[in-house]
């Protein structure tokens, strides 16, 4: 079973042979809202850490995703495009944003785990 | 709004926090964003049954006077004289370069105005009424103000005040509502059927209990109530209108009578007269994107060509038309309904048509 870690910016990752699922956590969704509209990037964009990969928009607002690590993006999950309401529904199952092929595997240290993740939610 | 003052609280805040609402700071408020059932399903309920609103925020006058129409009518180009007495209309205050320094409800009595502006122009707004008004001018800073919205909205009023079922759209009374004094009016910022009620300050927790307890009754935040004015075409002041927007340009030229557009007599009368005349620059107008992104405030508008034409003030997902809408100002040149523009969003062209508001129809009391 691949671990999965998690950013501060509320995305997770699960890695398994080089290459990363890429999606928000249950608590970015609870704070969003009803989404209604998923933008994605396109598949072989190059992404380093930290940069804009995608964008969900609520009713009140859109929110930028964050890539929690460096790749390029090999896959993206057109479901939640074609119905938004599954990142609400499933955000940490299977509402998934993109795949990518890691650059940089050395970037999954700086991220927690699902205890230290827990942990960093109840100081907010 | 300094960042360094406390946020004020109306006489609900309470409630609120024991329903679950989610609090946010709103025009120098601590005011109900949403409650559990979340902005999407709030808006769909009031416009299938009835929600209620907590618009304490909001400023509520009266101008004393059997001439206080006239006497307000200095500084709004609304026609208040032809208002008989217990009906209400829509206006704005402007500048002398007939800028709009805020939107307002008046209702008409024979000796008394009352008048509701928004939250965060009420201090500016009293101020202005008392420079011109004196003391006519009555602050009503005990009373609070919720509003009652959606189909169901007047079954729901029926069982606590019998009068109301009878009231016209846009008129007000001074009735009972369960038990307590209060000034009511058929009104409101959904597109729906309502009321608006003002009561004291310390009556309208036990009436908001009284009408949360009714069947299909549920509270609705300020995201919803956002979300249900953008439907019906209705304008946000701060956001849609403001001192850079005249009556004319964001095509509130409905609220200006015939007898006022020719006898001018408010502030900036020439440059409405002139832009009634002539035309204007820009114009307010409804703007569908084709696609599913929304395009929100700030968003720029270009027309086929690429060359920007204007700016989207009010924009987001729409959940009864479930899609994009937005208001905003473009060129004279591109107003006609159905004129195909582009909403640039995160440096895509998204394709958007100039669209008739409102988008979700008005289904106002006609009895």
């Amino acid at each position: 079973m691949p671990e999965r870690k998690f950013s501060k910016d509320h995305e997770w990752i699960e890695v398994d042979g080089g290459v990363g699922t890429v999606g928000i956590t249950d608590y970015a969704q609870g704070q969003l809202g009803d989404v209604v509209f998923v933008e994605l990037p396109v598949v072989g964009k190059k992404v380093a850490k930290g940069d804009n990969a995608a964008v969900v928009e609520s009713v009140k607002a859109a929110s930028e995703v964050y890539t929690p690590v460096s790749g390029e993006v090999t896959a993206i999950n057109q479901a939640i495009v074609d119905d938004p309401a599954k990142v609400n529904a499933e955000a940490e199952g299977g509402a998934w944003f993109f795949k990518l092929k890691l650059g940089n595997a050395g970037e999954l240290s700086g991220l927690m785990d699902r205890a230290a993740y827990d942990a960093f939610l109840k100081t907010l | 709004m300094p960042a360094d003052q406390p946020l004020k609280q109306t006489p609900l805040n309470a409630l609120h926090r024991e329903l679950g609402a989610k609090m946010v700071p709103f025009a120098g408020y601590d005011m109900p964003v949403q409650y559990p059932l979340g902005i999407l399903k709030e808006h769909l309920h009031t416009r299938a049954a009835a929600g209620v609103f907590d618009v304490s925020h909001m400023g509520q006058l009266r101008i004393k006077g059997a001439d206080a129409a006239k006497r307000l009518e200095e500084l709004v180009p609304g026609d208040l004289q032809a208002l008989k007495t217990g009906r209400m209309r829509y206006s704005m205050f402007t500048d002398e370069r007939a800028g709009i320094l805020d939107d307002l409800m008046v209702t008409r009595f024979d000796d008394h105005l009352f008048v509701v502006v928004n939250a965060a122009c009420k201090d500016a707004d009293t101020a202005h009424l008392h420079k011109h008004l004196g003391s006519a001018v009555e602050p009503l800073t005990d009373r609070a103000l919720i509003a009652l919205q959606g189909p169901t909205a007047a079954a729901v009023m029926a069982r606590h005040a019998p009068e109301a079922a009878a009231m016209a759209f846009m008129s007000g009374a001074y009735i009972k509502v369960a038990g307590v004094p209060a000034f009511v009016t058929r009104s409101g910022y959904t597109g729906e059927d309502g009321y608006e009620i003002s009561v004291a300050n310390d009556a309208v927790e036990g009436l908001a209990r009284k009408l949360l307890a009714e069947p299909g009754v549920q509270a609705i935040g300020l995201g919803a109530r956002d979300s249900l004015r953008l439907e019906a075409g209705l304008c946000l002041y701060g956001h849609d209108i403001d001192a850079t927007t005249t009556p004319v340009e964001a095509a509130l030229t409905w609220a200006i009578s015939k007898r006022r557009r020719a006898e001018g007599g408010f502030p900036g009368a020439a440059i409405v007269q002139k832009q009634l005349a002539q035309g204007t620059t820009k114009l307010r107008v409804g703007i569908r994107p084709e696609g599913r992104a929304p395009a929100r405030e700030g968003t720029e508008i270009a027309d086929a060509s690429g060359t920007v034409i204007g700016k989207i003030t009010s924009g987001g997902f729409g959940p009864s038309v479930n899609g994009p809408v937005a208001m905003g100002y473009v060129s004279a040149a591109n107003t006609a309904i159905g004129t195909t523009v582009h909403a640039l969003v995160r440096g895509q062209k998204l394709p958007a048509r100039v669209a008739a508001m409102p988008f979700a129809p008005h289904r106002y009391h006609r009895g």
